[in-house]
């Protein structure tokens, strides 16, 4: 503050480089720093870096959200969390009914892919993490989770919520990462339809509530109401989580393509906690490229 | 100054309802063009770059978009400083909305770039609002600036 008072009665030479000199030079560090992260990994350790220093800016504006939820919560009625606990305990009865066929289902399942020497790859650990009330981009779907490399995450982790696949982790901070959702346009996940196996990629489309299947051809199997499960193919999610279920399906007998469209199974616009998971088999480091769930350059119809 | 700069910094991350958040203008980038005009010698392009680099690790895109975009609309402010401090407050704003028109259109053309343009046509309303709301931040800042 100080310092610049009497700037402007500094004298007119040595005052240092001219405007035109410094935009040249930040302008070429600004083109440097671009090529350089284009290229994916050489600028891992500057962002780490940064995302350490933006934290506090991040935990600031989403504390007050966080103080309101407390504030709320310790105000519970006691009836209001009476019903809720009974509510939650009717789902747990059924959910384990559920569950004691399922680990025969398991077994079973288990015992047929391993005569086909194929095992899929499962979920071996869970972890909670709450998405931080902050505003990124308004087009881009992306958001910050309270969790970073010190828990464990990486870039490339699939991050699921209770109801579905929820999107995969961009970029993993010291105490926070970044996520992507299914359906940010820059996003492709591999989906099987669960009734018949087929095959295919959802597209993002930059809608909460919508993604594309733009490679199925005219005579696919395929129809509304149908759900999409995750394959499992690319390596970068588990197999079989329900993704999106088909809303639409239009097939021209004119066109080679169908035009697909399906909603989410996530709650994308709703989720305050979402679940990260560690699948068997692959350690941290040589988790898959996100490029690996994405198709090369998808250009939208 | 610095204070100004990082209560803009938390405004452009502030959560706010969907559409008042495609409405909502660069407030950081606003600060850092009033800082250029009226005191070029004290942050100039070397703050601007940083607050632009800030902005980049904030939203997760390529590093150097919003820093290159930012730096060029602060040079133009900064050659342009002594006859924007002279002009009246709305033409000030008029100007100011031409230097946010030039820092979208840089971040707009290293989207495309990068593989990922938002064509939406809501993408230039920012630079609209945050010229309506220059009186405003000129008023705040200056209030600011007289007191350091």
């Amino acid at each position: 503050m100080v310092a610049f008072r009497n700037a402007e009665t500094r004298p007119i030479l040595g005052r240092g480089p001219s405007p035109g000199l410094r935009l040249f030079f930040f302008a070429l560090l600004s083109f440097g720093l671009m090529w350089l992260d284009q290229r994916e990994g050489y600028l891992d350790g500057v962002r780490r870096g940064l995302s350490m220093v933006i934290y506090p800016f991040q935990l600031l504006v989403s504390s007050p959200g966080a103080v309101w939820d407390w504030v709320e919560e310790s105000f519970a009625t006691r009836e209001r969390l009476g019903t809720e606990n009974e509510g939650l305990e009717l789902r747990l009865r059924e959910a384990d009914l559920k569950l004691m066929r399922l680990a025969d289902l398991e077994q079973e399942n288990l015992r047929l892919r391993g005569m086909r020497a194929a095992t899929a790859r499962i979920a071996e650990r869970v972890m909670v993490a709450e998405i931080m009330d902050v505003d990124l981009n308004p087009y881009r779907h992306r958001v910050i989770i309270n969790k970073g490399i010190g828990d464990g995450v990486f870039k490339g982790q699939a991050v699921l919520d209770a109801t579905g696949i929820f999107g995969q982790i961009t970029h993993a901070g010291e105490f926070s990462s970044e996520a992507i959702l299914i359906t940010d346009a820059e996003h492709a996940i591999p989906v099987q339809v669960n009734r018949n196996g087929l095959r295919s990629l959802a597209v993002g489309t930059g809608d909460l509530n919508r993604l594309n299947l733009p490679f199925l051809p005219t005579n696919a199997d395929i129809k509304v109401g149908d759900l999409l499960v995750s394959s499992g193919l690319g390596g970068v999610f588990p197999a079989g989580y329900p993704v999106a279920t088909v809303t639409k399906a239009d097939k021209m007998a004119a066109q080679t393509l169908a035009n697909v469209v399906a909603e989410p199974a996530a709650t994308l616009d709703r989720d305050r906690e979402v679940l990260l998971i560690w699948l068997t088999g692959v350690p941290a480091a040589e988790a898959a490229p996100d490029a690996a769930a994405k198709p090369p350059a998808v250009k939208q119809p | 100054m610095m204070l100004s700069v990082v209560v803009g910094l938390t405004l452009s991350i502030l959560p706010l309802p969907r559409w008042l958040d495609i409405a909502r203008p660069d407030f950081l980038v606003i600060v850092v063009l009033y800082w250029s005009i009226m005191v070029p010698r004290a942050g100039g392009i070397a703050l601007a770059f940083a607050c632009g680099i800030a902005l980049d690790a904030f939203q997760g895109v390529v590093l150097g978009q919003h820093a290159l975009a930012l730096s060029l609309a602060t040079y133009v402010a900064i050659k342009l400083h002594l006859r924007i401090r002279i002009f009246p407050v709305w033409h000030q704003a008029l100007t100011v909305f031409w230097l946010l028109v030039l820092y979208q259109f840089v971040v707009f053309w290293i989207d495309g770039a990068t593989g990922h343009a938002i064509t939406d046509y809501s993408r230039w309303l920012p630079a609209l609002t945050g010229a309506a709301l220059w009186p405003v931040f000129a008023g705040l800042l200056g209030n600011a600036y007289q007191r350091t």
